[in-house]
Protein backbone atom coordinates (compact mmCIF):
# COMPACT_ATOMS: atom_id res chain seq x y z
CA UNK A 1 0.00 0.00 0.00
CA UNK A 2 2.82 2.27 0.86
CA UNK A 3 4.22 1.47 -2.21
CA UNK A 4 1.65 1.78 -4.32
CA UNK A 5 0.85 5.67 -2.71
CA UNK A 6 4.42 6.12 -3.34
CA UNK A 7 4.57 4.92 -6.77
CA UNK A 8 0.81 6.97 -7.46
CA UNK A 9 2.28 9.72 -10.20
CA UNK A 10 -0.16 13.02 -9.79
CA UNK A 11 1.40 13.67 -13.43
CA UNK A 12 0.00 10.49 -14.96
CA UNK A 13 -3.25 10.91 -13.71
CA UNK A 14 -3.84 14.37 -14.61
CA UNK A 15 -2.65 13.67 -17.94
CA UNK A 16 -5.11 10.29 -18.10
CA UNK A 17 -7.59 12.46 -16.68
CA UNK A 18 -7.26 15.11 -19.83
CA UNK A 19 -6.89 12.05 -22.32
CA UNK A 20 -9.96 10.47 -21.34
CA UNK A 21 -11.70 13.81 -21.08
CA UNK A 22 -11.08 14.90 -24.61
CA UNK A 23 -11.07 11.60 -25.90
CA UNK A 24 -14.80 10.78 -24.65
CA UNK A 25 -15.72 13.80 -26.11
CA UNK A 26 -14.10 13.72 -29.14
CA UNK A 27 -15.35 9.97 -29.25
CA UNK A 28 -18.72 11.01 -28.64
CA UNK A 29 -19.14 13.45 -31.53
CA UNK A 30 -17.03 12.07 -34.37
CA UNK A 31 -17.59 8.36 -33.68
CA UNK A 32 -20.43 7.28 -30.95
CA UNK A 33 -22.85 9.86 -32.08
CA UNK A 34 -23.04 8.65 -35.75
CA UNK A 35 -22.46 5.19 -34.81
CA UNK A 36 -25.16 4.92 -32.70
CA UNK A 37 -27.82 6.64 -34.38
CA UNK A 38 -26.90 4.81 -37.52
CA UNK A 39 -27.36 1.29 -35.75
CA UNK A 40 -30.59 2.42 -33.88
CA UNK A 41 -31.58 4.11 -37.15
CA UNK A 42 -30.79 0.85 -39.05
CA UNK A 43 -32.80 -1.09 -36.21
CA UNK A 44 -35.60 0.77 -36.65
CA UNK A 45 -35.75 0.38 -41.05
CA UNK A 46 -35.40 -3.38 -40.26
CA UNK A 47 -38.58 -3.06 -37.64
CA UNK A 48 -39.92 -0.83 -40.09
CA UNK A 49 -39.53 -3.07 -42.94
CA UNK A 50 -40.67 -5.86 -40.95
CA UNK A 51 -43.59 -4.20 -40.11
CA UNK A 52 -44.28 -3.27 -43.74
CA UNK A 53 -43.52 -7.05 -44.70
CA UNK A 54 -46.15 -7.93 -42.47
CA UNK A 55 -48.39 -5.18 -43.48
CA UNK A 56 -48.12 -6.68 -47.05
CA UNK A 57 -48.62 -9.95 -46.30
CA UNK A 58 -51.71 -9.14 -44.53
CA UNK A 59 -53.27 -7.06 -47.15
CA UNK A 60 -52.30 -10.13 -49.32
CA UNK A 61 -54.60 -12.05 -47.22
CA UNK A 62 -57.03 -10.00 -47.04
CA UNK A 63 -56.54 -9.39 -51.16
CA UNK A 64 -57.14 -12.95 -51.38
CA UNK A 65 -59.95 -13.44 -49.29
CA UNK A 66 -61.78 -10.40 -51.11
CA UNK A 67 -60.96 -12.36 -53.94
CA UNK A 68 -62.68 -15.40 -52.80
CA UNK A 69 -65.88 -14.05 -51.55
CA UNK A 70 -66.06 -11.99 -54.97
CA UNK A 71 -65.78 -15.48 -56.61
CA UNK A 72 -67.82 -17.11 -54.39
CA UNK A 73 -70.53 -14.66 -54.73
CA UNK A 74 -70.28 -14.60 -58.79
CA UNK A 75 -70.72 -18.28 -58.29
CA UNK A 76 -73.61 -18.35 -56.19
CA UNK A 77 -75.19 -15.90 -58.57
CA UNK A 78 -74.54 -17.93 -61.29
CA UNK A 79 -76.13 -20.57 -59.58
CA UNK A 80 -79.55 -18.32 -59.09
CA UNK A 81 -79.31 -17.39 -62.70
CA UNK A 82 -79.26 -20.89 -63.77
CA UNK A 83 -81.76 -22.40 -61.12
CA UNK A 84 -83.92 -19.35 -62.31
CA UNK A 85 -83.46 -20.17 -66.11
CA UNK A 86 -84.57 -23.43 -65.38
CA UNK A 87 -87.34 -22.63 -63.68
CA UNK A 88 -88.53 -20.35 -66.08
CA UNK A 89 -87.86 -23.29 -68.41
CA UNK A 90 -89.95 -25.48 -66.69
CA UNK A 91 -92.56 -22.68 -66.22
CA UNK A 92 -92.54 -22.45 -70.02
CA UNK A 93 -93.12 -25.78 -71.01
CA UNK A 94 -95.77 -26.34 -68.28
CA UNK A 95 -97.48 -22.90 -69.15
CA UNK A 96 -97.28 -24.27 -72.86
CA UNK A 97 -98.62 -28.11 -72.00
CA UNK A 98 -101.78 -26.71 -70.08
CA UNK A 99 -102.47 -24.04 -73.11
CA UNK A 100 -102.17 -27.10 -75.50
CA UNK A 101 -103.95 -29.00 -73.36
CA UNK A 102 -106.77 -26.86 -72.74
CA UNK A 103 -106.46 -25.89 -77.06
CA UNK A 104 -107.14 -29.72 -77.42
CA UNK A 105 -110.08 -30.29 -75.29
CA UNK A 106 -111.15 -27.22 -76.73
CA UNK A 107 -110.85 -28.78 -80.05
CA UNK A 108 -112.32 -32.15 -78.56
CA UNK A 109 -115.35 -30.37 -77.52
CA UNK A 110 -115.76 -28.54 -80.69
CA UNK A 111 -115.14 -31.53 -82.69
CA UNK A 112 -117.37 -33.54 -80.80
CA UNK A 113 -119.82 -30.70 -80.78
CA UNK A 114 -119.87 -30.66 -84.51
CA UNK A 115 -120.54 -34.82 -84.56
CA UNK A 116 -123.04 -34.50 -82.56
CA UNK A 117 -124.81 -31.48 -84.57
CA UNK A 118 -124.09 -33.64 -87.96
CA UNK A 119 -125.44 -36.71 -86.09
CA UNK A 120 -128.63 -34.87 -85.41
CA UNK A 121 -128.50 -33.68 -88.96
CA UNK A 122 -128.16 -36.54 -90.20
CA UNK A 123 -131.10 -37.92 -88.04
CA UNK A 124 -133.12 -35.59 -88.86
CA UNK A 125 -132.76 -35.94 -92.68
CA UNK A 126 -133.65 -40.06 -91.73
CA UNK A 127 -136.46 -39.09 -89.93
CA UNK A 128 -137.60 -37.02 -93.07
CA UNK A 129 -136.50 -39.83 -95.83
CA UNK A 130 -138.15 -42.13 -93.93
CA UNK A 131 -141.37 -40.07 -93.00
CA UNK A 132 -141.29 -39.32 -96.66
CA UNK A 133 -140.86 -42.68 -97.50
CA UNK A 134 -143.49 -43.93 -95.43
CA UNK A 135 -145.49 -41.79 -97.06
CA UNK A 136 -144.90 -42.68 -100.56
CA UNK A 137 -145.11 -46.70 -99.32
CA UNK A 138 -148.35 -45.60 -97.79
CA UNK A 139 -149.58 -43.82 -100.45
CA UNK A 140 -148.75 -46.46 -103.37
CA UNK A 141 -150.05 -49.15 -100.88
CA UNK A 142 -153.48 -47.10 -100.52
CA UNK A 143 -153.43 -46.93 -104.46
CA UNK A 144 -153.04 -50.49 -104.37
CA UNK A 145 -155.33 -51.55 -102.06
CA UNK A 146 -157.25 -50.03 -103.83
CA UNK A 147 -157.34 -52.12 -106.63
CA UNK A 148 -156.21 -55.46 -105.50
CA UNK A 149 -155.74 -56.49 -102.09
CA UNK A 150 -153.55 -59.00 -102.57
CA UNK A 151 -151.57 -57.22 -105.13
CA UNK A 152 -151.36 -54.35 -102.24
CA UNK A 153 -149.66 -56.46 -99.44
CA UNK A 154 -147.46 -58.35 -101.89
CA UNK A 155 -146.17 -54.65 -102.59
CA UNK A 156 -146.11 -53.60 -99.26
CA UNK A 157 -143.78 -56.45 -98.67
CA UNK A 158 -141.44 -55.65 -101.49
CA UNK A 159 -141.48 -52.12 -100.62
CA UNK A 160 -140.41 -53.13 -96.98
CA UNK A 161 -137.78 -55.51 -98.32
CA UNK A 162 -136.12 -52.92 -100.81
CA UNK A 163 -136.11 -50.63 -98.04
CA UNK A 164 -132.59 -50.38 -96.68
CA UNK A 165 -132.29 -48.60 -93.39
CA UNK A 166 -129.25 -46.76 -94.03
CA UNK B 1 -31.61 -7.49 -5.70
CA UNK B 2 -29.80 -5.98 -8.02
CA UNK B 3 -27.64 -8.67 -8.56
CA UNK B 4 -30.01 -11.48 -8.88
CA UNK B 5 -31.41 -9.64 -12.72
CA UNK B 6 -28.14 -9.96 -14.06
CA UNK B 7 -27.84 -12.67 -16.43
CA UNK B 8 -25.70 -15.83 -14.88
CA UNK B 9 -22.81 -15.69 -17.34
CA UNK B 10 -22.03 -12.13 -15.67
CA UNK B 11 -22.05 -13.29 -12.63
CA UNK B 12 -19.18 -16.10 -13.69
CA UNK B 13 -17.46 -13.51 -15.50
CA UNK B 14 -16.78 -11.42 -12.19
CA UNK B 15 -16.22 -14.14 -10.61
CA UNK B 16 -13.30 -15.11 -12.64
CA UNK B 17 -12.36 -11.68 -12.56
CA UNK B 18 -12.30 -11.66 -8.81
CA UNK B 19 -10.43 -14.97 -8.59
CA UNK B 20 -7.50 -13.75 -10.81
CA UNK B 21 -6.99 -10.56 -8.57
CA UNK B 22 -7.35 -12.45 -5.60
CA UNK B 23 -4.81 -15.06 -6.36
CA UNK B 24 -2.42 -13.48 -9.00
CA UNK B 25 -2.04 -10.20 -6.75
CA UNK B 26 -0.38 -11.62 -3.70
CA UNK B 27 3.07 -12.75 -5.89
CA UNK B 28 3.88 -8.81 -7.01
CA UNK B 29 3.57 -7.75 -3.23
CA UNK B 30 5.95 -9.81 -2.22
CA UNK B 31 8.65 -8.61 -4.69
CA UNK B 32 7.55 -5.08 -4.16
CA UNK B 33 8.87 -5.55 -0.51
CA UNK B 34 12.22 -6.95 -1.59
CA UNK B 35 12.60 -5.00 -3.93
CA UNK B 36 11.98 -1.24 -1.90
CA UNK B 37 14.70 -3.05 0.35
CA UNK B 38 17.25 -3.95 -1.75
CA UNK B 39 16.95 -0.75 -3.39
CA UNK B 40 17.06 1.95 -0.31
CA UNK B 41 19.82 -0.18 1.29
CA UNK B 42 21.93 0.66 -1.84
CA UNK B 43 20.96 3.64 -2.20
CA UNK B 44 21.70 4.52 1.32
CA UNK B 45 25.66 3.13 0.63
CA UNK B 46 25.10 5.56 -2.54
CA UNK B 47 25.48 9.00 -1.72
CA UNK B 48 27.02 12.80 -2.31
CA UNK B 49 28.28 12.88 -5.80
CA UNK B 50 26.42 11.84 -9.11
CA UNK B 51 29.84 9.87 -10.14
CA UNK B 52 30.07 8.00 -7.37
CA UNK B 53 26.64 7.35 -7.84
CA UNK B 54 26.91 6.03 -11.56
CA UNK B 55 29.68 3.63 -10.10
CA UNK B 56 27.25 2.74 -6.96
CA UNK B 57 24.53 1.71 -10.04
CA UNK B 58 26.91 -0.66 -11.89
CA UNK B 59 28.31 -1.87 -8.96
CA UNK B 60 24.52 -2.82 -7.34
CA UNK B 61 23.75 -4.25 -11.01
CA UNK B 62 26.82 -6.49 -10.65
CA UNK B 63 26.40 -7.97 -7.20
CA UNK B 64 22.74 -7.89 -7.54
CA UNK B 65 21.55 -12.61 -7.87
CA UNK B 66 20.15 -13.45 -10.87
CA UNK B 67 16.61 -13.47 -9.22
CA UNK B 68 17.20 -9.94 -7.95
CA UNK B 69 17.92 -8.75 -11.08
CA UNK B 70 14.85 -10.24 -12.56
CA UNK B 71 12.84 -8.81 -9.89
CA UNK B 72 14.36 -5.39 -10.17
CA UNK B 73 13.69 -6.06 -14.58
CA UNK B 74 9.87 -7.42 -13.29
CA UNK B 75 9.40 -4.04 -11.36
CA UNK B 76 11.37 -1.69 -14.24
CA UNK B 77 8.65 -3.11 -16.84
CA UNK B 78 5.62 -2.67 -14.77
CA UNK B 79 6.05 1.24 -13.30
CA UNK B 80 6.18 4.38 -15.06
CA UNK B 81 9.56 5.55 -17.72
CA UNK B 82 10.62 8.56 -18.87
CA UNK B 83 12.04 6.97 -21.51
CA UNK B 84 10.39 4.99 -24.47
CA UNK B 85 12.90 1.49 -23.99
CA UNK B 86 12.28 -0.69 -26.37
CA UNK B 87 15.21 -2.95 -25.16
CA UNK B 88 18.52 -2.49 -23.34
CA UNK B 89 22.03 -4.26 -23.84
CA UNK B 90 23.01 -3.87 -20.05
CA UNK B 91 26.89 -4.77 -20.45
CA UNK B 92 27.27 -2.32 -23.36
CA UNK B 93 25.01 0.05 -21.12
CA UNK B 94 23.14 0.81 -24.23
CA UNK B 95 19.35 1.52 -24.45
CA UNK B 96 17.76 1.67 -27.78
CA UNK B 97 14.83 3.73 -27.86
CA UNK B 98 13.95 7.00 -27.34
CA UNK B 99 13.22 9.85 -24.55
CA UNK B 100 10.05 11.06 -24.01
CA UNK B 101 9.54 15.16 -23.13
CA UNK B 102 9.85 16.47 -19.08
CA UNK B 103 7.62 18.97 -18.08
CA UNK B 104 8.31 20.35 -15.11
CA UNK B 105 6.80 23.35 -13.41
CA UNK B 106 9.43 25.13 -11.04
CA UNK B 107 9.93 28.69 -11.16
CA UNK B 108 7.49 28.39 -14.36
CA UNK B 109 7.08 25.98 -17.37
CA UNK B 110 10.27 23.81 -17.82
CA UNK B 111 9.78 21.51 -20.73
CA UNK B 112 13.42 19.24 -21.36
CA UNK B 113 14.31 16.42 -22.90
CA UNK B 114 14.20 12.70 -20.89
CA UNK B 115 17.62 11.97 -22.83
CA UNK B 116 19.27 14.62 -20.28
CA UNK B 117 18.80 12.01 -17.46
CA UNK B 118 21.02 9.94 -18.84
CA UNK B 119 19.08 6.95 -17.89
CA UNK B 120 19.29 8.61 -14.51
CA UNK B 121 23.12 8.34 -14.74
CA UNK B 122 23.72 12.22 -14.87
CA UNK B 123 22.01 15.16 -13.36
CA UNK B 124 20.13 17.70 -15.79
CA UNK B 125 20.71 21.26 -16.17
CA UNK B 126 17.89 23.13 -17.44
CA UNK B 127 18.17 26.74 -17.55
CA UNK B 128 20.55 26.94 -14.73
CA UNK B 129 18.26 24.46 -12.24
CA UNK B 130 19.40 20.93 -11.20
CA UNK B 131 17.24 18.24 -11.55
CA UNK B 132 18.68 14.02 -11.02
CA UNK B 133 16.15 11.36 -11.71
CA UNK B 134 15.81 8.90 -8.84
CA UNK B 135 13.99 5.74 -8.94
CA UNK B 136 11.55 7.52 -11.55
CA UNK B 137 10.84 10.24 -9.57
CA UNK B 138 12.50 13.56 -10.13
CA UNK B 139 14.31 15.81 -7.62
CA UNK B 140 15.51 18.91 -7.51
CA UNK B 141 19.41 19.40 -6.42
CA UNK B 142 22.48 20.64 -6.84
CA UNK B 143 24.97 20.36 -10.25
CA UNK B 144 26.53 17.15 -8.33
CA UNK B 145 23.49 15.59 -8.13
CA UNK B 146 23.29 15.61 -4.11
CA UNK B 147 20.51 13.61 -2.66
CA UNK B 148 19.63 14.41 0.82
CA UNK B 149 18.45 10.73 2.42
CA UNK B 150 16.14 10.50 5.52
CA UNK B 151 16.63 7.19 7.56
CA UNK B 152 14.42 5.11 4.68
CA UNK B 153 16.81 6.14 2.54
CA UNK B 154 14.23 8.27 0.73
CA UNK B 155 15.63 11.13 -0.73
CA UNK B 156 14.15 14.35 0.81
CA UNK B 157 14.87 16.62 -2.05
CA UNK B 158 12.46 19.29 -3.26
CA UNK B 159 10.25 17.79 -5.69
CA UNK B 160 9.14 19.80 -8.79
CA UNK B 161 5.76 19.57 -9.48
CA UNK B 162 5.83 16.74 -12.62
CA UNK B 163 3.81 16.74 -15.53
CA UNK B 164 5.71 14.61 -17.89
CA UNK B 165 4.74 13.26 -21.20
CA UNK B 166 6.05 9.50 -19.84
CA UNK B 167 5.71 6.32 -21.12
CA UNK B 168 2.13 5.43 -20.25
CA UNK B 169 0.85 9.26 -21.06
CA UNK B 170 2.94 8.65 -24.23
CA UNK B 171 1.19 5.47 -25.12
CA UNK B 172 -2.22 6.84 -24.00
CA UNK B 173 -1.64 9.18 -26.46
CA UNK B 174 -0.88 6.56 -28.92
CA UNK B 175 -4.19 4.33 -28.31
CA UNK B 176 -6.31 7.43 -28.24
CA UNK B 177 -5.14 8.38 -31.46
CA UNK B 178 -6.00 4.62 -32.49
CA UNK B 179 -9.20 4.03 -31.00
CA UNK B 180 -10.16 7.82 -32.80
CA UNK B 181 -8.77 6.15 -35.99
CA UNK B 182 -10.52 2.98 -35.40
CA UNK B 183 -13.90 4.48 -34.61
CA UNK B 184 -14.06 7.54 -37.12
CA UNK B 185 -13.68 5.13 -39.40
CA UNK B 186 -16.07 2.88 -38.20
CA UNK B 187 -18.70 6.14 -38.27
CA UNK B 188 -17.90 7.16 -41.78
CA UNK B 189 -19.50 3.97 -43.58
CA UNK B 190 -22.30 5.02 -42.06
CA UNK B 191 -22.45 8.47 -43.91
CA UNK B 192 -23.66 6.63 -47.01
CA UNK B 193 -26.45 5.85 -45.11
CA UNK B 194 -27.31 2.74 -42.25
CA UNK B 195 -27.75 0.24 -44.08
CA UNK B 196 -24.23 0.41 -45.85
CA UNK B 197 -22.44 -1.89 -43.79
CA UNK B 198 -19.00 -1.45 -42.96
CA UNK B 199 -16.08 -3.58 -43.93
CA UNK B 200 -12.89 -4.81 -43.07
CA UNK B 201 -11.79 -4.07 -39.60
CA UNK B 202 -14.82 -1.81 -38.75
CA UNK B 203 -17.20 -5.14 -39.34
CA UNK B 204 -15.22 -6.43 -36.03
CA UNK B 205 -15.92 -3.36 -34.12
CA UNK B 206 -19.66 -3.07 -35.09
CA UNK B 207 -20.50 -5.96 -33.19
CA UNK B 208 -18.59 -4.67 -30.43
CA UNK B 209 -20.55 -1.99 -29.89
CA UNK B 210 -23.48 -3.25 -30.13
CA UNK B 211 -22.46 -5.94 -26.96
CA UNK B 212 -21.18 -2.89 -25.64
CA UNK B 213 -24.70 -1.40 -25.59
CA UNK B 214 -27.21 -4.13 -25.87
CA UNK B 215 -25.09 -6.60 -23.08
CA UNK B 216 -23.80 -3.83 -21.07
CA UNK B 217 -25.44 -0.39 -21.00
CA UNK B 218 -29.08 -1.13 -21.63
CA UNK B 219 -29.38 -4.19 -19.00
CA UNK B 220 -27.99 -2.31 -16.42
CA UNK B 221 -28.97 0.94 -16.56
CA UNK B 222 -32.18 1.15 -18.64
CA UNK B 223 -33.39 1.24 -21.54
CA UNK B 224 -34.63 5.49 -20.53
CA UNK B 225 -31.43 6.00 -19.24
CA UNK B 226 -28.48 4.42 -21.32
CA UNK B 227 -28.36 6.71 -23.95
CA UNK B 228 -26.87 9.49 -22.05
CA UNK B 229 -23.43 7.23 -20.79
CA UNK B 230 -23.03 5.36 -23.70
CA UNK B 231 -20.46 8.02 -25.00
CA UNK B 232 -18.28 7.30 -21.46
CA UNK B 233 -19.15 3.09 -21.17
CA UNK B 234 -17.71 2.58 -25.06
CA UNK B 235 -15.05 4.96 -24.76
CA UNK B 236 -13.68 3.53 -21.39
CA UNK B 237 -14.43 0.09 -22.58
CA UNK B 238 -12.65 -0.02 -25.56
CA UNK B 239 -9.68 2.19 -23.83
CA UNK B 240 -9.05 -0.40 -21.21
CA UNK B 241 -9.57 -3.33 -23.93
CA UNK B 242 -6.69 -1.21 -25.92
CA UNK B 243 -4.62 -0.61 -23.31
CA UNK B 244 -4.83 -4.53 -21.69
CA UNK B 245 -4.00 -5.90 -25.27
CA UNK B 246 -1.48 -3.61 -26.30
CA UNK B 247 0.48 -4.46 -22.84
CA UNK B 248 0.48 -7.89 -24.22
CA UNK B 249 2.63 -6.80 -27.42
CA UNK B 250 6.75 -6.96 -26.40
CA UNK B 251 6.20 -3.14 -26.43
CA UNK B 252 6.48 -3.15 -22.62
CA UNK B 253 3.55 -1.03 -22.18
CA UNK B 254 1.70 -1.44 -18.81
CA UNK B 255 -0.46 1.34 -18.61
CA UNK B 256 -4.03 -0.15 -17.50
CA UNK B 257 -1.50 -1.93 -14.93
CA UNK B 258 -0.61 1.64 -13.38
CA UNK B 259 -2.09 2.68 -10.05
CA UNK B 260 -2.54 6.13 -11.58
CA UNK B 261 -4.34 5.22 -14.43
CA UNK B 262 -7.25 2.91 -12.84
CA UNK B 263 -7.49 5.22 -9.90
CA UNK B 264 -8.48 8.05 -13.15
CA UNK B 265 -10.78 5.71 -14.91
CA UNK B 266 -12.58 4.98 -11.03
CA UNK B 267 -12.54 8.33 -10.27
CA UNK B 268 -14.19 9.40 -13.63
CA UNK B 269 -16.94 6.96 -13.02
CA UNK B 270 -17.49 7.68 -9.07
CA UNK B 271 -18.05 11.74 -10.68
CA UNK B 272 -20.34 10.49 -13.61
CA UNK B 273 -22.41 8.16 -10.81
CA UNK B 274 -22.73 10.42 -7.94
CA UNK B 275 -23.42 13.93 -10.33
CA UNK B 276 -26.06 11.59 -12.80
CA UNK B 277 -27.46 9.95 -9.21
CA UNK B 278 -31.17 11.18 -8.57
CA UNK B 279 -32.78 12.55 -4.94
CA UNK B 280 -33.97 8.25 -4.80
CA UNK B 281 -30.24 7.14 -4.33
CA UNK B 282 -29.31 10.01 -2.14
CA UNK B 283 -32.39 8.81 -0.36
CA UNK B 284 -31.46 5.42 -0.21
CA UNK B 285 -27.83 6.49 1.30
CA UNK B 286 -28.71 8.77 3.86
CA UNK B 287 -32.07 7.77 4.95
CA UNK B 288 -32.08 4.10 3.64
CA UNK B 289 -36.83 3.97 3.91
CA UNK B 290 -38.12 0.90 4.83
CA UNK B 291 -36.02 0.35 8.38
CA UNK B 292 -36.35 1.28 11.44
CA UNK B 293 -34.45 4.98 12.62
CA UNK B 294 -31.83 3.81 14.60
CA UNK B 295 -30.85 1.72 11.72
CA UNK B 296 -30.97 4.56 9.36
CA UNK B 297 -28.28 6.44 11.68
CA UNK B 298 -26.26 3.52 11.24
CA UNK B 299 -26.65 2.29 7.66
CA UNK B 300 -26.02 6.22 6.32
CA UNK B 301 -22.33 6.00 7.24
CA UNK B 302 -22.07 2.19 5.49
CA UNK B 303 -23.88 3.66 2.55
CA UNK B 304 -21.68 6.86 2.56
CA UNK B 305 -18.54 4.71 2.67
CA UNK B 306 -20.05 2.76 -0.46
CA UNK B 307 -19.96 5.11 -2.53
CA UNK B 308 -16.21 5.28 -2.69
CA UNK B 309 -15.68 1.63 -1.81
CA UNK B 310 -17.24 0.82 -5.45
CA UNK B 311 -14.82 2.66 -7.51
CA UNK B 312 -11.93 1.82 -5.53
CA UNK B 313 -12.67 -2.32 -6.11
CA UNK B 314 -12.19 -0.91 -9.74
CA UNK B 315 -9.52 0.96 -9.03
CA UNK B 316 -7.86 -2.09 -7.48
CA UNK B 317 -9.47 -5.11 -9.57
CA UNK B 318 -8.01 -3.65 -12.72
CA UNK B 319 -4.60 -2.42 -11.35
CA UNK B 320 -4.69 -6.10 -9.94
CA UNK B 321 -5.05 -7.85 -12.66
CA UNK B 322 -3.22 -6.28 -14.66
CA UNK B 323 -0.13 -5.84 -12.79
CA UNK B 324 -0.29 -9.77 -11.99
CA UNK B 325 -0.76 -10.53 -15.81
CA UNK B 326 2.44 -8.65 -16.56
CA UNK B 327 4.25 -9.43 -13.29
CA UNK B 328 3.93 -13.47 -13.91
CA UNK B 329 4.63 -13.41 -17.87
CA UNK B 330 7.61 -11.41 -16.91
CA UNK B 331 8.41 -14.36 -14.30
CA UNK B 332 7.86 -17.08 -16.45
CA UNK B 333 9.94 -15.64 -19.38
CA UNK B 334 12.90 -15.46 -16.02
CA UNK B 335 12.65 -19.19 -16.11
CA UNK B 336 14.62 -19.01 -19.28
CA UNK B 337 17.31 -17.38 -17.13
CA UNK B 338 16.77 -19.23 -14.02
CA UNK B 339 16.46 -23.29 -14.87
CA UNK B 340 19.53 -22.69 -17.82
CA UNK B 341 21.44 -24.53 -15.76
CA UNK B 342 19.11 -27.30 -14.53
CA UNK B 343 17.02 -27.83 -18.12
CA UNK B 344 20.26 -26.54 -20.32
CA UNK B 345 19.33 -23.43 -22.91
CA UNK B 346 16.77 -25.48 -25.00
CA UNK B 347 14.86 -27.22 -22.24
CA UNK B 348 14.22 -23.54 -20.72
CA UNK B 349 13.62 -22.45 -23.66
CA UNK B 350 10.68 -24.45 -24.25
CA UNK B 351 9.15 -24.50 -21.16
CA UNK B 352 9.39 -21.14 -20.70
CA UNK B 353 7.74 -20.94 -24.08
CA UNK B 354 5.30 -23.54 -23.27
CA UNK B 355 4.08 -21.07 -20.24
CA UNK B 356 4.24 -18.04 -21.35
CA UNK B 357 1.85 -19.12 -24.18
CA UNK B 358 -0.18 -20.08 -22.44
CA UNK B 359 -0.85 -17.71 -19.86
CA UNK B 360 -0.83 -14.93 -22.93
CA UNK B 361 -3.55 -17.01 -23.79
CA UNK B 362 -5.50 -16.49 -20.47
CA UNK B 363 -4.11 -12.94 -20.29
CA UNK B 364 -5.94 -12.13 -23.66
CA UNK B 365 -9.26 -13.45 -22.10
CA UNK B 366 -8.06 -11.16 -19.06
CA UNK B 367 -7.88 -8.17 -20.94
CA UNK B 368 -10.95 -8.50 -22.06
CA UNK B 369 -12.68 -9.77 -19.10
CA UNK B 370 -11.08 -6.70 -17.51
CA UNK B 371 -12.62 -4.32 -20.02
CA UNK B 372 -15.88 -5.80 -19.57
CA UNK B 373 -15.88 -5.75 -15.77
CA UNK B 374 -14.82 -2.14 -15.20
CA UNK B 375 -17.49 -0.96 -17.76
CA UNK B 376 -20.32 -3.69 -16.83
CA UNK B 377 -19.46 -2.56 -13.03
CA UNK B 378 -19.52 0.98 -13.98
CA UNK B 379 -23.09 1.07 -15.85
CA UNK B 380 -24.51 -1.49 -12.75
CA UNK B 381 -22.91 1.83 -10.73
CA UNK B 382 -24.51 4.36 -13.03
CA UNK B 383 -27.66 2.51 -13.40
CA UNK B 384 -28.24 2.33 -9.11
CA UNK B 385 -27.96 5.86 -8.75
CA UNK B 386 -30.67 7.14 -11.95
CA UNK B 387 -32.59 3.53 -11.45
CA UNK B 388 -36.46 4.63 -10.82
CA UNK B 389 -37.88 3.60 -7.46
CA UNK B 390 -41.61 2.97 -9.15
CA UNK B 391 -42.13 0.62 -6.39
CA UNK B 392 -40.83 0.76 -2.73
CA UNK B 393 -41.57 -2.49 -1.71
CA UNK B 394 -40.57 -4.26 -4.17
CA UNK B 395 -37.11 -3.00 -3.70
CA UNK B 396 -36.64 -4.05 -0.24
Amino acid sequence: MEKLLNDFSYGLFFWQLVILTILILLLAKFAWKPILNSLSEREEGIKSALESAENARKEMQDLQADNQRILNEARAERDTMLKEAREMKEKIVADAKTEAQAQGLKLIEQAKAAIESEKNAAMAELKLQVSSLSLSIAEKLLKDELSNTEAQTKLVEKMLGDVKLN
Amino acid sequence: MIISKKPVRSLTAILIGLISSVAMANPVEDTTHVKTETASHTEQVAHETANHETEAHTEKHEALSPKEKINEHIQHHLADSYDFTLYSDEEAGTHVGFPLPVILIDDGLKVFSASAFHHGETVANVDGAYYKLVHNKIYKTDAEGTLELDHHGHPTNEMPLNFSITKNVFSLLITSLLLFLMFTALARTYKKGPNNLPTGFSRVLEPLVLFVRDEIARPNIGEKKYKKFMPFLLTVFFLIWLLNLIGLTPLGINVTGNIAVTFCLAFVTLIITNFSANKDYWGHIFWMPGVPAPMKIILAPIEVLGIFTKPFSLMIRLFANITAGHAVMMGLLAIIFLFKNLLGTGGSIGVSLALTTFISLIELLVAFLQAFIFTMMSSLFIGMAVQEHDHHDDHH
